[in-house]
């Protein structure tokens, strides 16, 4: 070897040693709850059933997988490290010039690649389950970036924020009849006044405190919606929602409908489609308005408070503002995707506000990169399109036997997902930060020297 | 009066459980400074571990004495969530420490996904109920035709978890480890200076930590005998609600913020509304948070430029 370090021997007894602890740990820990199964038998008695193929199995892969990454992966790894690091090739840096305006291209045009390739009678789920979903979530990662990634402040109830959107559009439609345009900035001002009332009490509280107080909120916020039957109907939530109009035409078959209007034979897929385009819009809205407001005093004062809080005080900045401005901006996003979803889907319940969403959320804003646009977009397409498309995994019934359902692994593989990317890339996908303001040129700000903030 | 008794009975039982999650989290926020978001569902897990542990020895070895099986079930739950613990600790949390901030909390919110979801996936999605483990009560006294009762599972909790706690402060004041978590917990780099091995002691907090949630996990199986994946969350907020009211850090805040928590919540069922007893536990939090963020037994927070 040229490189000087010789390479480490393998040494397969203990790489068997390994092995064997591995299996040793791994039967320890699924003996109780895959080795054994609690079912309900015909006289409603909890009995144990026993699944010893599957424990062994389980077993088995984990030995040969620490096996073979004592054997074969380890060194190979230590191979690479020797060799030293090239500097990144120019093409990295001409795709990354490119990414932008392709992306945008793509999901402009993504209704009409869809409707090419599956046909006009199955590109409805997959623009509704896939396209307008991930939207959802690229602009609830895009609203909390605002929160956490440029103000550095920690939020666990963003999805209180969602709710107060979602059932602002649903009461006040239902009731006074308003229509969606109307109700779309009512929707988004009353979430961001919950976020100012809200905001107010935890101002001086920082990092897992926060977050913490903030979770607390959203879970009362969710109880509220289930207890208050009166106004919010409980479990049952609220259903018959009007749906969006095309300014005005509504999407039915009827005669004042959007496909006789047009001149168009009747369809579900045109009110899918005007659906995506408008998430598409409030999301692009989301980041256009990010984007312009890092320029302006108050987003340069989110991002000196998350770099530095005692600074920005001595400095003349009034921190309680611009916390509670941060908030209120976050909440307003939520508030329009809230109002979205209530539209998009007819009927909301307080299932759809748990815990869970504030969690996937914060999430795709932590493995996309905190502060990074681009980042939390390419997270919020691999989460959430990537559970989504185990939904279509049909294929695995042949693999595992027509028992197996892979829409019950979705949630076991997400969170499996976020641990091992919080493993791979601590600071998240994009961990590099461009500077809002620069003096002569633009410099990529590395990772070592990006900051996360600590309220 | 005799409606106040008896929900102090009920309350010191739900608190006690508490208590000995809420030492998980203290713990292990004092040594690493995280909030290790799986504790709740490491607590769930160990209630499914019991279960599991009560049906093999009630109706497969057939054991029949109570009190051996109870200590059986305690046991074997202790064993097996420790080793849970650990591995999670090893494989999720270590490689994060002295990482971003945030990657450990994102990373135990992944776990605890995975977890709630892997019971889901191995057990089912439904309630598992089991006949009641124990049963009797004692009547204390009786007023205006209201008999304030101690039923013996109540009894065996309190008796169970003051034992555990003693072991518990002889284990933190007394022993070498004990000494060895204290140190890492003022400074880790000092600690692994005169020696401790800095390693080995978080993965005994995370073991300890555990054994403690599997006791919590046994008696609320015996207590309530009903448990299903997705019960870890509200137990574990409710638990961290505990530690942060005693003064996250502070072990026998964690006991007594338990305690506290479970007094509140049972008191506000029986006199305002049941409905919104979760709600009671959350404003103590946000309440706590706000006005006394170090808590009962809390140092407070210096902040240094």
């Amino acid at each position: 070897m040229t490189s000087g370090a010789p390479a480490k021997r393998v040494d397969t007894a203990r790489a068997l040693w390994d092995a064997g602890l591995t299996a040793l740990l791994a039967f320890g820990l699924f003996l109780p709850l895959v080795g054994f199964e609690t079912v309900t038998d015909v006289r409603n008695d909890l009995i144990l059933v026993t699944r010893w193929p599957l424990l062994f199995a389980i077993v088995a892969i984990a030995g040969l997988g620490r096996l073979a990454y004592s054997l074969a992966i380890e060194p190979w790894l230590q191979q690479r490290a020797i060799r030293p690091s090239a500097e990144p090739a120019p093409w990295r840096r001409y795709i990354a010039s490119w990414i932008i305006p392709f992306a945008l291209g793509f999901v402009i045009l993504y209704p009409a690649i869809v409707i090419a390739t599956a046909g006009f009678g199955r590109a409805v789920k997959w623009i509704d389950n896939f396209g307008i979903q991930v939207l959802i979530y690229v602009m609830l990662g895009w609203g909390l970036n605002i929160v956490v990634g440029l103000a550095g402040l920690l939020d666990l109830g963003y999805v209180a924020f969602y709710a107060v959107g979602a059932y602002s559009y649903a009461l006040l439609a239902k009731t006074f009849g308003f229509s969606f345009w109307i109700l779309l900035p009512l929707a988004g001002i009353l979430a961001s006044f919950w976020g100012i009332l809200l905001g107010f009490p935890v101002l001086r509280l920082r990092g897992d405190y926060l977050a913490i107080v903030t979770l607390a909120f959203g879970e009362i916020i969710r109880i509220v919606l289930i207890n208050w039957v009166d106004l919010t109907n409980g479990y049952a939530g609220i259903t018959g929602i009007p749906r969006p109009t095309f300014f005005g035409i509504p999407f039915n078959a009827e005669e004042g409908g959007f496909a006789a209007v047009f001149g168009l034979e009747f369809s579900p897929i045109y009110r899918t489609i005007f659906l995506y385009y408008l998430i598409l819009a409030l999301a692009l809205l989301t980041a256009f308005v990010t984007v312009r407001l890092r320029r302006l005093p108050v987003g340069r004062a989110w991002e000196a408070l998350r770099e530095d809080e005692i600074a920005c005080r001595s400095l003349g900045i009034n921190t309680t503002n611009t916390k509670l401005t941060a908030f209120a901006m976050g909440a307003m996003f939520a508030g329009f995707a809230g109002s979205f979803f209530a539209a998009r889907q007819g009927f909301i319940s307080p299932d759809s506000f748990t815990f869970l969403e504030s969690a996937t959320i914060l999430s795709i804003v932590v493995l996309g990169g905190m502060g990074s646009q681009i980042g939390v977009a390419i997270a919020a397409i691999v989460m959430i399109g990537g559970t989504e498309i185990m939904r279509e995994l049909d294929f695995l019934k042949l693999l595992f036997g027509s028992t197996f359902d892979p829409t019950q692994y979705r949630m076991l593989l997400f969170g499996f997902a976020m641990v091992l990317i919080m493993i791979w890339r601590p600071r998240g996908l994009i961990a590099t930060r461009d500077p809002s303001v620069v003096l002569k040129e633009r410099k990529a700000i590395g990772k070592d020297l990006v900051k996360e903030g600590r309220g | 009066m005799e409606v106040f008794l008896q929900q102090l009975i009920n309350g010191i039982t739900l608190g006690s459980i508490y208590g000995l999650i809420a030492i998980g989290y203290t713990m292990v926020f004092g040594i690493i400074g995280m909030v290790n978001f799986a504790h709740g569902d490491v607590f769930m897990v160990s209630v499914f571990i019991a279960l599991v542990a009560f049906l093999l020895l009630s109706s497969v070895l057939g054991v029949t004495s109570i009190v051996l099986a109870l200590f059986l079930i305690l046991i074997v739950a202790m064993l097996f969530t420790s080793l849970v613990n650990w591995t999670i600790e090893r494989l999720a949390y270590r490689p994060l420490r002295g990482s971003f901030r945030l990657a450990p909390l994102i990373s135990a919110i992944g776990m605890s996904i995975f977890l709630s979801n892997f019971v889901q996936v191995t057990q089912g999605p439904r309630n598992k109920s089991i006949p009641p483990m124990v049963q009797g009560e004692f009547v204390l006294f009786t007023q205006n035709d209201y008999p304030v009762t101690l039923s013996l599972k109540q009894l065996i909790i309190w008796l169970v978890t003051a034992i555990l706690l003693v072991c518990f402060w002889y284990l933190v004041t007394k022993t070498r480890l004990g000494r060895a978590q204290r140190a890492c917990e003022q400074d880790q780099k000092m600690a692994a200076l005169v020696g401790v091995d800095v390693d080995r002691t978080i993965s005994m907090t995370f073991v300890i930590a555990a054994a403690l949630a599997a006791v919590a996990g046994t008696m609320y199986l015996m207590y309530y005998g009903v448990v299903s994946f997705a019960d870890g969350f509200v137990p574990g907020v409710k638990a961290f609600t505990a530690a942060v009211l005693g003064g996250i850090g502070s072990l026998p805040g964690a006991v007594i913020g338990g305690i506290l928590i479970g007094l509140i919540e049972t008191m506000w069922s029986a006199y305002f509304s049941i409905d919104y007893k979760d709600v009671a536990a959350f404003s103590v939090l946000a309440i706590t948070l706000i006005f006394l963020p170090q808590g009962l037994f809390g140092r407070p927070d210096v902040e240094k430029v």
